[in-house]
C-alpha cells in the first residue's frame, strides 16, 4: 500500500513529463547512454586499446564504422567505452556537489541570521572564482586523474546547489506545517530532514539533471587540457585532445567525440527543462 | 483549585523597521479544565499571536503564563517537552498545516514517534484509534493530504493535536478555511471531544456566530489589547464596549423582519507599531472624547465581566 502511493506521486510527475516530447527523447537518449556506459566493453566491436598500425586514420568502413585513429584503434569502440568515464564524471561529481550543497543550503536557509550570512558570504568568495577555473586549479593541485577530476568538479559545483537549496528552504521554512512540527516537539534536525528538505527538492532535481550535463562538459574540458582522464583511457575530452593535431586532415576524429559530448549534455539539459515544467505545482492536474 | 491555564499581563512585541509592533499587549485571563474561551477580533488584532505565544511557538516579551499552577513563562527544554504534550494547537489552514509529503497515518503518528516509548505496532494501533475518533475512514490511512478535502484534512490536524492526550488546545480559526456545511461537522466533533476528554479550548476566530455557540467565556481583542471579556450570553445581551457593540452588530441575522442597525466603523485601524497610551479604539469610536486619550483600565462591570472603557456605564 505504502509503496503504491509513493509511486503515484512519481506518476504525477511522469505524466507531466510525458507530454513534453523533447524531454522524453532526452530521457531515452540518457537511458541508452547509461546502458552503453554500463555494458560498454561488452558491446564494443573491438577492445578499445587494440592497435592496428596498418590501418591508421582509416575512414568509415564495414569493419570500422567510424574509422580509426592514428594508432589504428577503432573510434566507435573507444567512444562506447568512453561513455562510462564521461557519465561517471558527471554523475559522481554532481552527487558530491549536491550532497554538500544541499546540506549547507538547508542549514543556512533554516537557521538564517548569522549562520546564513556566514555561509553565503563564504560562498560569495568561493563563487568569485569561475567554476571551471576552480576545477582546473584543484585538478592541477591534486594531480591529473579521473578521481581527482571528479573531486574538483564536485567541489566546484557546490555553490550553485547550496544557493538554490537555501532559496528553496527559505520559502518552505515559513509553511505552517513546519510550525506544526515544532508544536509536537520535533527537533531542528528532524524538521530539516523530514519536513523541509523533501519539500524543497523540486528545483534541486532540475539542477541535478542539468548539473550532470555541465559536469560532463567540464570533465571533457579537463581531460582536453590533460588534467582529467589520462590516455590511453578513451575519455571523450581526451580523445578530442588527441585529435587536435590532425584536425585539418581528419576532422571526424574530433567531431565524433564532440558530438557525443554535445548529445549527452543536450539530453541532460532538455530533460532538466522538462522536469522543471513537470515539477511546477502550478501546472498540476 | 487553580485554573488549568492562567495568563497574566502577557505581552508579545515584534521588532519591525518602523518600531515595536505591539501584537499582544497586556492580556490576562484564566481558563478552567473543560471550558472554552472564545477569542474574537478583526484580522491583525493579535489573537493568533496570543495562542502561539502561550504555546511558546514564539517567545514571550513579558508577563506570566501558568499551567496547572506552574510558572511556564520561560520554560526549560525539558519543561517545554512536557508542556507540548499537554498543550496542542489546531491550525487555521488545513491546506498548509500538513506536510504534503506525509501520508495520513504518518502525519498522525509523528507526535507519537517524537514522544517515544511505544512500539511500532502500538503506534499504528493508536493511529487507527485516533482516525476513528476524529471520523476518518481507515481507507485514508495511506492517502496524501492533496487527495483529501478540507474537512478531512482538518480532521487529520485534530487527530494530530489529540494524539498526545493534551489538556488544552489552542484552536486557531480551525474552521474559517472550510465550507459552511463542513464547519458544523468539525465544530460538533470538537465539542464531542471536549465533553469526552475534558479538554479546555482557546478558540480563536473572527466568526461570531461560531464563538457564541461554543464558548463559555468570550474575550474581545482590539489591536493586541483585551477590550471586553464576559460569559458568552452576557457579552451578547449586555454588551458594554463600543467596539464589541460594532462587532456584534455585524452578525447577519436570518430574519427579514429583524432590521438591525449596523454600527459602521469609520476610519482605518490604528497602527499597532508604537501605539499611543490611550484607548486604541478612540480614532474610530463614536463615543470618543478627549479623556479617552488617557490609558484605559480594565474594570469589572459585573461578576466576571470586564470592560476596558471608562465610559462603559454611560453607554447604553
Amino acid at each position: 500500500m505504502e509503496k503504491k502511493h509513493k509511486q503515484s506521486r512519481f506518476k504525477d510527475v511522469w505524466r507531466q513529463l510525458r507530454k513534453n516530447k523533447l524531454a522524453v527523447v532526452a530521457l531515452v537518449v540518457l537511458v541508452l547512454l547509461l546502458l552503453v556506459a554500463i555494458f560498454g566493453p561488452l558491446i564494443a566491436p573491438y577492445p578499445y586499446a587494440q592497435q592496428n598500425p596498418r590501418a591508421s586514420y582509416a575512414g568509415s568502413s564495414a569493419e570500422h564504422w567510424l574509422g580509426t585513429d592514428k594508432l589504428g584503434r577503432d573510434i566507435l569502440s573507444r567512444l562506447i567505452v568512453g561513455a562510462r568515464y564521461s557519465l561517471e564524471m558527471g554523475v559522481i561529481a554532481v552527487a558530491i556537489a549536491s550532497a554538500i550543497g544541499i546540506t549547507i543550503g538547508a542549514i543556512a536557509g533554516f537557521y538564517g541570521r548569522w549562520v546564513d550570512n556566514l555561509c553565503m558570504r563564504l560562498l560569495d568568495i568561493y563563487q568569485a572564482v569561475p567554476m571551471l577555473l576552480l576545477a582546473i586549479t584543484l585538478a592541477a593541485i591534486l594531480g591529473p586523474s579521473l578521481r581527482n577530476a571528479i573531486i574538483a568538479l564536485g567541489i566546484g559545483m557546490v555553490p550553485s546547489f547550496a544557493r538554490l537549496m537555501r532559496a528553496s528552504v527559505l520559502t518552505v521554512r515559513e509553511k505552517e506545517y513546519v510550525e506544526a512540527a515544532r508544536a509536537i516537539n520535533a527537533s531542528d534536525a528532524r524538521i530539516i530532514a523530514k519536513h523541509i528538505v523533501p519539500n524543497a527538492m523540486a528545483p534541486i532535481m532540475v539542477e541535478i539533471t542539468m548539473g550532470v550535463g555541465s559536469c560532463i562538459l567540464a570533465g571533457a574540458a579537463l581531460s582536453f587540457i590533460g588534467l582529467g582522464v589520462q590516455p590511453p583511457t578513451p575519455e571523450w575530452g581526451s580523445m578530442i585532445a588527441e585529435a587536435r593535431d590532425v584536425m585539418r586532415e581528419h576532422p571526424t576524429l574530433a567531431l565524433y567525440p564532440g558530438i557525443c559530448v554535445m548529445i549527452s549534455v543536450l539530453a541532460c539539459n532538455l530533460l532538466g527543462d522538462g522536469l522543471r515544467d513537470a515539477l511546477d505545482p502550478r501546472l498540476k492536474n | 483549585m487553580a485554573a488549568l491555564l492562567e495568563v497574566r499581563d502577557l505581552k508579545k512585541y515584534f521588532k519591525t523597521g518602523g518600531g515595536m509592533l505591539h501584537a499582544v499587549d497586556g492580556v490576562s485571563f484564566s481558563l478552567d479544565q473543560g471550558k472554552t474561551l472564545g477569542v474574537v477580533g478583526e484580522s491583525g488584532c493579535g489573537k493568533s499571536t496570543l495562542g502561539r505565544t502561550i504555546l511558546h511557538l514564539c517567545d514571550v516579551t513579558s508577563g506570566q503564563i501558568f499551567f496547572e499552577g506552574e510558572d511556564i513563562t520561560y520554560p526549560t527544554r525539558k519543561q517545554l517537552h512536557r508542556l507540548r504534550e499537554n498543550m496542542q494547537i489546531i491550525f487555521q489552514d488545513p491546506f498548509s498545516s500538513l506536510n504534503p509529503r506525509m501520508s495520513v497515518s504518518e502525519a498522525i503518528m509523528e507526535p507519537l514517534i517524537l514522544r517515544g516509548g511505544m512500539t511500532k505496532a502500538d503506534m499504528l494501533a493508536e493511529t487507527r484509534r485516533l482516525m476513528d475518533t476524529v471520523g476518518l475512514a481507515a481507507r485514508f490511512e495511506n492517502a496524501y493530504p492533496h487527495e483529501l478535502d478540507g474537512g478531512r484534512r482538518q480532521r487529520i490536524g485534530i487527530a494530530r493535536a489529540l494524539s498526545l492526550k493534551p489538556k488544552f488546545i489552542v484552536c486557531d480559526e480551525p474552521v474559517s478555511a472550510l465550507d459552511v456545511s463542513i464547519q458544523a461537522q468539525i465544530i460538533n466533533l470538537m465539542l464531542d471531544l471536549q465533553e469526552e476528554r475534558g479538554l479546555a479550548y482557546m478558540f480563536v476566530t473572527h466568526d461570531l456566530s461560531v464563538v457564541k455557540y461554543i464558548s463559555d467565556d468570550i474575550m474581545v481583542m482590539y489591536l493586541g489589547q483585551m477590550v471586553e471579556k464576559a460569559p458568552a450570553d452576557e457579552l451578547f445581551n449586555d454588551t458594554r464596549h463600543p467596539y464589541t457593540k460594532a462587532l456584534l452588530s455585524a452578525i447577519p441575522i436570518p430574519n427579514i423582519h429583524n432590521k438591525k442597525k449596523r454600527i459602521l466603523l469609520q476610519g482605518e485601524i490604528t497602527s499597532p507599531i508604537n501605539p499611543k497610551p490611550g484607548c486604541r479604539f478612540m480614532a474610530r469610536c463614536r463615543y470618543a472624547s478627549p479623556e479617552c486619550a488617557e490609558p484605559q483600565v480594565l474594570e469589572e462591570y459585573a461578576p466576571n465581566h470586564y470592560v476596558a472603557c471608562w465610559k462603559h456605564k454611560s453607554i447604553s
